[in-house]
């Protein structure tokens, strides 16, 4: 049997475990089915291979040949993971799953007036209509292998539904934490409903105890109604030794308006499918992308923004930083539908080089099916500027120093897009800690 | 302060500077002509010591040590300050920050505490009134969008602020009309002064009406045809470069 084969089995054995558990008992027949399907069409496609276009450039080995067991549902992470997270001082508004369940003592659930933020048992309990119609439906069949193995074996999830008309303040913080041995796989799923016209800005973040070396199989699924606009930021800073598989999946209503950051910072292994859909005229996306990588690690983000309707806008931007032996993915593919008429898209992955044994795949793609549209997309990739480089040692600065101010300010066109400031205070820790002098200290505040 | 002995470069895989000599004290201003070509921006660089040049004889001097032998960064910690004739926009760095660094670096080398946020301010605000430069522009990132006496004029300002000991000036004038030459020229003769020696490198005596130089040479081919007063600009004016190129090279040093 193959190695694939084993694996199956093994996932197999994980969903009729969890199929007779009593968490499983309790769900309502819809989600039954839905996990089912999701389970169904994993075992007929199976775990992706390095045949897959999608995973050519991506080391495969380490997320299939593991035979990873799930994670402990109750593990204590230690303390410092928590300290690390963003708004970890401000003790405000968040939920905490440890390796994707609702940890209730170290969550804080006291949610601003239109703002539902619970655990996916509870809101099965309360809030069954929007679960029954976007939960595993926003992320459906196309989005992957791994995106239905979370369908069908996340047990928990974080669910966060705005009212209709509701605009928070302060952001929404999502804490997925993983703890416990190595080997193991969490399921960290998150659903996001905004009702009509409502606002939100969610912080998903993604950490774990260093030293541990499992997989994290995370999926959000984002549903915004008419006219709602929803800023998400996601940082991933788990432990150097962690992978990080995940799929985001979000649908726009008419009018409807998304911006996603994407902080990819940590983990051995990073793979980030994005999957946006316009399903409504006059969407607008806006998706910023920043991964920085060094010695080993891999980073990789395919991205789709699937234009299935007229007049509406896409903005894609996403940067690497890559030192040592590091290697980065992009893809980023633009559908535009026959009929997509004034289709505004456009898109740039711009990566910085560090060391000459740095690599990256870019691949930016356009599909182009309406003819009344503008596209444009761009790629480059290359080293910090000698010119700018000299300039800066000529009045004094030293090589090391000028070429993390150079690095940083390359990062920071990013970083500066932020909402959140205690989101950009970890990133650019992390910045400095992965990069090290090349990152030194903030060169973009006055 | 500055000694250059039978200095020999290349720039690339030509040879450029070809037995160049030159002695700048303390206090003196001066000025280097020549025609295009003659090595005039290469001496420059090669004592800012940017890459891409190779020296292949000789020796330069500074306050006695071999500065040749110093990075880039060491020799402007040292004293030694190269305005750019292009000066290279850096998108993402504010102006401001990145001369905080540089002077906090060349203090450290100097043995003086780091400035603080609020005493470097004071200094920017001192410095930006010396140089007639506007603040606003001071806070933008390094040169980026500048106008070109914009950015000739960030040069001069960042000189202000870094107060160096030799000031090495790369056709500060080029592409500025006479409002903005006025202007750069007054901010360079306020930051003369008996411990600073100034070497203005330019291609013609018009920026010298403004900065007036104690001695002028003239470069052609790499060496020192010509050197004399402040009087001689205006003969090399009226008469061009071409007879100068003609007459053997002169001895010594004014």
């Amino acid at each position: 049997m193959s190695a694939v084969g084993v694996e199956k089995d093994l996932y197999r054995e994980g969903f009729e475990r969890f199929a007779l558990s009593q968490d499983a008992a309790a769900e309502p027949a819809w989600l039954r089915e839905r996990r089912t399907a999701a389970f169904a069409r994993f075992v007929e496609r199976g775990l992706p291979t390095p045949r897959d276009e999608a995973w050519r450039h991506t080391p495969l080995a380490p997320l299939t040949r593991g035979r990873f067991e799930p994670a402990e549902a109750h593990a204590a992470p230690g303390e410092s993971v928590f300290r690390a997270l963003p708004g970890a001082a401000d003790a405000g508004t968040r939920i905490v799953l440890v390796n994707g369940r609702y940890a209730p003592d170290r969550s804080r659930l006291d949610a601003e007036p239109g703002v539902t933020l619970t655990s996916l048992k509870h809101a099965l309990e309360t809030q069954r209509a929007p679960l029954e119609a976007w939960l595993a439906r926003v992320a459906d069949g196309a989005s992957g292998a791994f995106a239905d193995l979370n369908a069908a074996l996340a047990a928990d999830a974080a669910v966060v539904l705005i009212a209709p008309g509701a605009s928070p303040r302060g952001p929404i913080r999502i804490e997925h934490v993983g703890a416990g041995p190595s080997g193991r796989v969490a399921y960290a799923r998150t659903l996001v409903v905004a009702g009509r016209t409502s606002e939100c800005r969610i912080v998903e973040s993604y950490a774990s105890d260093s030293g541990r070396a499992s997989l994290t199989n995370a999926v959000t699924e984002i549903a915004i109604e008419d006219g709602a606009r929803v800023e998400r930021c996601k940082l991933q800073v788990e432990g150097g030794d962690q992978l990080h598989v995940a799929t985001l999946a979000v649908r726009l209503g008419r009018d409807a308006r998304f911006v996603d950051h994407s902080l990819v910072l940590g983990a051995a292994l990073s793979r980030d499918d994005i999957d946006v859909r316009f399903e409504g005229e006059g969407g607008e996306c806006r998706l910023n992308g920043l991964f920085a990588v060094s010695g080993k690690r891999v980073a990789d983000t395919h991205s789709r923004i699937d234009h299935a309707k007229p007049h509406c806008a896409s903005r894609e931007l996403y940067k690497g930083i890559l030192d040592g032996q590091a290697r980065g993915v992009f893809n980023g593919l633009v559908i535009v539908r026959p009929g997509a008429q004034k289709t505004d898209a456009w898109q740039v992955n711009r990566n910085l080089l560090l060391s000459g044994e740095a690599l990256v795949h870019s691949t930016p793609q356009l599909e182009i099916l309406a003819d009344d549209v503008k596209c444009k997309h761009g790629s480059t990739t290359g080293q910090l500027d000698p010119e700018a480089l000299f300039y800066l040692r000529s009045r004094g600065i030293g090589e090391p120093e000028a070429r993390g101010l150079l690095t940083r300010a390359f990062a920071d066109e990013l970083l500066n897009l932020l909402p959140d400031d205690a989101v950009r205070a970890v990133a650019q820790r992390w910045l400095a800690s992965q990069l090290g002098a090349a990152a030194g200290p903030s060169g973009g505040a006055a | 302060m500055l000694e250059i002995r039978n200095l020999h470069a290349r720039a690339g895989n030509s040879d450029v500077l070809r037995g160049l000599d030159l002695t700048v004290r303390a206090g003196e201003v001066h000025a280097l002509m020549g025609p295009n070509g003659s090595g005039k921006s290469t001496l420059a660089h090669v004592l800012a010591g940017r890459p891409g040049y190779t020296v292949t004889a000789g020796q330069v001097l500074f306050e006695g040590r071999d500065l040749l032998a110093l990075e880039p960064e060491a020799r402007a910690r040292g004293g030694v300050f190269l305005a750019f004739q292009y000066p290279v926009e850096i998108p993402g760095v504010s102006n401001i920050y990145f001369l905080k660094a540089a002077t906090n670096a060349i203090r450290a080398h100097r043995g003086l505490p780091e400035l603080d946020a609020v005493e470097f301010l004071a200094l920017v605000k001192e410095k930006a009134k010396l140089v007639s430069i506007d603040e606003e522009l001071v806070k933008r990132p390094v040169n980026e969008g500048f106008s070109g006496g914009e950015k000739k004029r960030n040069e001069i300002f960042q000189m202000a602020v870094l107060e160096p000991k030799l000031a090495i000036l790369d056709e500060t004038d080029s592409g500025l009309d006479i409002d903005a030459l006025r202007i750069v020229a007054d901010g360079v003769n306020r930051l003369r002064g008996p411990g600073r020696a100034m070497l203005v490198v330019t291609h013609y005596q018009r920026l010298l009406n403004h900065i007036v130089p104690d001695f002028v040479h003239v470069l052609v081919d790499g060496r020192i045809v010509r050197s004399g007063g402040k009087e001689m600009a205006l003969e090399l004016e009226e008469r061009g470069y071409a007879w100068l190129e003609k007459e053997p090279a002169p001895l010594g040093q004014p």
